[in-house]
């Protein structure tokens, strides 16, 4: 690690963004050949702080994420570590041409932090939503892909993006995320699961802010069904925690995935890929985003509709362990 | 410095002998797009043969000058350059576009040598250009960018992004030149979608725009000099050309955008080619 470690009591009344420009700022001071970048979206995705301390390394290319993302390929093509960040929905859709050829394609060093993703920004309606960058970055070949479950992880994810060669996705939300992480010391590497949870029942695999309402479902499953729920913190989307998932396949026999995603394409759809590759049977469950574009409101409301939070978790998981997965020969009663 | 007669006339018989094996690289690669090569072949030829501090022998030497081929379409005219350097094998063109050769139609700078940034979705090269520039300026290195659009590509809003950026935080090290053939795919740029009044945009951007003939040396070697000597305020090159330049039955018909030769047409390629350079020579 880079040797910079954050405790609660850095993130207590920070949001994750504005843990992410703590950090970031911290980063600066130490490795001169970062610089930052934004599209008119400073404050609001917190990349400003850098830009307050460091002017001279932070550029504002205004609303132009096509020009933003360009820019930065050429900056990191002549030695420089950008950073950028503008929100999830932009980064993945209106620059994705420019994030695909000018700087997945060529493998280079661009550090890219989108913020306001998933259902984050609810109240903003659906053009801000975000619900598709977890399919789309991890279909482009040599980018990590990143999802923080608090501030304090942000702090772990944006120093191994630093320490990490090749272009890197990491996805947070906007505002306040429930603290999970008291401090960064818990062992963050990228494309290691973090068990959060133990049990043999079955295996909850949660990303983001998933990760507090699956550690939350857990403990009303142990202490009410008396079910023994696994929790895995699968921040790292790609490369995904391949091992951790057979473990889970071959001691639980159950899995449920939960992600602020559609289900199709992103921690699910990567879980199920490995599932299916191993030949192995399991119970299995996506909770997400039904391929469907989000309704209006507030995060933690929409995560209710949507069954991803701690009460839709408790739902799947006692459906999950009453249906058992089959490995016999009728294939009658499958559909 | 200006060019003087014996550099005027070297530039002369490398573009003529690019020219030549662009015709031929396109036989090896079955087709290619030898209208835009043709029109960009000038251009490309001054910068590499006079302007560009480089070294083939170390292509990733950190301090060199940048090249930014936005219209990377133009590949096929740009890497018989890079062989003649020295940055690649000659042979290598040999097996251009064939299946596992490390040259296609748009140049990978991770396959590549010398190539600077890997293009071919337009719109792309002068946003990645600023960032050069702005990266060298913070790095207080003194090399320069140069940036060779398509005026076709002008279509994409994304150049007009990078112009205004430009504009904004006018870097002194990019020199940006527009290779105005006045043909894109289907048809003239102005049937396709208007770009005139081309030199008026530009300028409302911010820029000082150097009109030239894209296949005179002199005038093209002028306007470099200026862009780079121009400190304060950014200067656009639109260089006026010919798609097709040099071989009379492509010169100005969109359909050779994109095409294939065979024999007979390969040597009548290298009959015209040869008396353009001998009129070119002649000052006709």
């Amino acid at each position: 690690m880079a040797g910079l470690t954050y405790t609660i009591l850095d993130a207590t009344n920070l949001s994750t963004a504005e843990i992410y420009g703590r950090v970031l700022c911290d980063m600066g001071e130490r490795y001169p050949e970062i610089v930052a970048l934004s599209a008119d979206l400073a404050k609001s995705t917190k990349i400003g702080m850098f830009g307050e301390k460091f002017p001279q390394r932070f550029f504002n290319v205004g609303i132009a994420e096509q020009n933003l993302f360009g820019i930065a390929s050429g900056m990191a093509k002549v030695g420089l570590v950008p950073f950028v960040s503008t929100f999830a929905i932009f980064t993945s859709m209106r620059g994705l041409d420019q994030v695909h050829t000018d700087i997945c394609y060529q493998n280079l060093n661009v550090k890219i932090i989108a913020t306001h993703a998933g259902l984050s920004f609810g109240q903003a309606g659906t053009t801000h939503h975000c619900t598709e960058d977890l399919s789309i970055m991890r279909s482009m070949a040599n980018c990590k892909v990143i999802v923080p479950a608090d501030g304090i992880e942000t702090a772990n994810a944006v120093q191994a993006a630093y320490e990490t060669l090749g272009p890197i996705y990491i996805r947070i939300n906007r505002g306040f995320d429930q603290i999970f992480y008291e401090n960064t010391d818990y062992g963050f590497r990228i494309g290691k699961a973090v068990q959060v949870a133990e049990g043999n029942d079955l295996t909850i695999i949660a990303c983001g802010s998933c990760v507090y309402q699956a550690a939350e479902a857990a403990k009303i499953l142990r202490s009410v069904d008396h079910i023994n729920a696994r929790v895995l913190n699968m921040h790292t989307i790609k490369p995904v925690d391949r091992d951790a998932i057979l473990a889970a396949v071959q001691e639980t026999r159950r899995i449920i995935t939960v992600e602020d995603h559609n289900v199709v394409g992103g921690l699910g759809s990567a879980t199920a890929e490995v599932l299916a590759l191993s030949g192995k049977a399991c119970a299995f469950e996506m909770l997400g985003i039904p391929d469907t574009f989000s309704i209006i409101g507030l995060h933690e409301d929409l995560m209710n509709y949507y069954k991803i939070d701690t009460d839709g978790i408790v739902e799947a998981a006692r459906k999950l362990i009453g249906k058992e997965f089959e490995d016999d020969e009728n294939w009658d009663d499958e559909v | 410095m200006p060019l003087d007669q014996q550099e005027l006339r070297f530039l002369e018989d490398k573009a003529n002998q690019l020219r030549h094996l662009c015709v031929d690289t396109v036989a090896w690669a079955g087709a290619g797009h030898i209208g835009g090569s043709m029109s960009a072949m000038d251009i490309m030829v001054l910068l590499y043969y006079k302007y560009l501090h480089i070294d083939p022998q170390n292509p990733g030497w950190e301090d060199r000058d940048r090249f930014v081929l936005s219209k990377g379409h133009a590949g096929i005219g740009y890497a018989p350059i890079l062989a003649d350097k020295g940055f690649i094998q000659r042979e290598l063109l040999t097996e251009y576009n064939h299946t596992g050769s490390s040259l296609g139609i748009h140049l990978d700078s991770l396959r590549v040598p010398g190539v600077d940034a890997s293009t071919g979705s337009l719109g792309h090269g002068l946003s990645i250009a600023l960032g050069m520039a702005l990266g060298i300026r913070l790095l207080k290195k003194s090399c320069k960018v140069y940036c060779l659009l398509g005026d076709g590509e002008c279509n994409e809003g994304q150049v007009w992004e990078a112009a205004m950026a430009i504009s904004h935080f006018k870097p002194c090290n990019i020199i940006t030149i527009v290779d105005r053939n006045g043909l894109m795919i289907d048809g003239a740029t102005e049937e396709v979608m208007k770009l005139e009044p081309f030199k008026q945009k530009w300028e409302a951007f911010g820029f000082i725009v150097k009109e030239v003939d894209g296949h005179n040396f002199k005038q093209l070697a002028e306007a470099v000099e200026y862009s780079i000597s121009e400190n304060s305020v950014p200067v656009v090159i639109i260089a006026d050309t010919i798609k097709g330049c040099g071989i009379d039955f492509i010169e100005n018909d969109y359909r050779w955008h994109y095409g294939g030769l065979d024999s007979d047409k390969i040597s009548e390629a290298h009959k015209s080619l040869t008396a353009y350079y001998e009129k070119r020579i002649k000052g006709e």
